[in-house]
């Protein structure tokens, strides 16, 4: 399987090659729809996470609710 | 006369719109900083504040604390207002709105950008080109800025319906550091909607800008850091309505000279001197 290295939350990880993000989440676990995410700092809508390819050397952040002032 | 912003002119001093909701709190207070979820809860619901602050930060699948912490929001019947708190630039704070709109369900965004890590000081070019941004794209922005009139003008410039100059740096608890400037933005922008956010410490500092004419006040270490949040609350509570009914009622005219409260004529041992 051809892998490929992206940061996810700061973190490098090595994920199979030709995900949409649709995909990646499932791969890392995330079932509900209580978080958003960014792709090299733009916004990704939810309604384009399965035509959004995730691609090598991408910097994704997966933001979920917390306190704030 | 007072010069009267909107809310001064219903029924009800307490009552007043912002963001296109109508409230009966003046108060807007943060979620953070609470020694337990408990102890928020609790403070939250003592204060009656009925605009809530949430951020967003990096979590992993199997993390459930931002899940928990939503529900228990929910929990509260309050209107959220996410924050755009640890960005500096103004892509970062558009990214964040974006992500906050889209995870919180509302349009509403308190907009920080921070541009000085010693004083956490808004970064007033970067504020105002995320402004236009977020404006642009539907966005009722809440901008944490500065007390400097020019930047007020220009954010209203942008389409801000609401400034949220600061009191005094965020966590300070110094109150109004700049009173003068704070009373310029208020006669300035008679009609807008304005709320001091950082800074307030007690609440003799909330009273002081509702007695201002200023329509809200925002806090949260004030208190959250409270040795009893709970009654730190209530506390606040009590004290946004005296500031509110004060200035609906308008105060009395200071004066140089004692003047005696009670009438002198006719009380016992007088003399017309």
């Amino acid at each position: 399987m051809t892998t490929i290295t992206v940061q996810i939350n700061d973190e490098i990880k090595a994920i199979p090659a030709s995900l949409s993000l649709t995909d990646l989440l499932i791969h890392l676990g995330y079932q509900e729809h209580n978080f958003a995410v960014a792709i090299n700092e733009a916004f990704v809508p939810r309604s384009q996470y399965k035509n959004t390819c995730v691609q090598a050397d991408d910097r994704i952040e997966i933001v979920a609710p917390m306190q704030g002032g | 006369m007072n010069q009267m912003s909107e809310h001064s002119q219903k029924s009800s001093p307490m009552s007043w719109t912002v963001g296109g909701k109508t409230l009966n709190s003046r108060l807007l207070i943060g979620s953070a900083l609470y020694s337990s979820p408990q102890a928020m809860q609790g403070a939250i619901e003592a204060s009656g504040a009925e605009i809530v602050t949430v951020s967003l930060r990096r979590q992993s699948a199997g993390d459930q604390a931002g899940k928990t912490f939503w529900n228990m929001i929910k929990s509260l019947n309050c209107h959220v207002l996410p924050n755009t708190a640890g960005c500096h630039s103004a892509k970062e704070a558009i990214t964040t709105a974006q992500m906050a709109r889209e995870v919180f369900e509302t349009n509403w965004i308190k907009l920080e950008v921070i541009g000085d890590q010693y004083n956490l000081q808004p970064d007033p070019f970067e504020l105002l080109k995320a402004t236009e941004t977020l404006v642009n794209e539907g966005f009722e922005v809440f901008p944490y800025t500065t007390d400097d009139l020019v930047l007020a003008q220009r954010l209203v410039d942008a389409g801000c319906n609401i400034l949220m100059p600061w009191g005094s740096p965020i966590g300070s608890g110094k109150g109004l550091m700049n009173p003068y400037n704070l009373n310029a933005i208020r006669q300035r922008f008679p009609e807008l909607t304005l709320i001091v956010d950082a800074g307030i410490g007690k609440p003799s500092h909330a009273v002081q800008a509702l007695e201002m004419g200023y329509d809200g006040i925002l806090l949260n270490s004030a208190v959250a850091l409270s040795p009893n949040p709970v009654n730190m609350g209530k506390a606040f509570k009590s004290a946004v309505e005296a500031g509110v009914y004060a200035f609906d009622a308008g105060t009395m005219q200071e004066r140089d000279l004692a003047s005696p409260s009670t009438p002198v004529l006719g009380t016992p041992f007088w003399h017309q001197n």
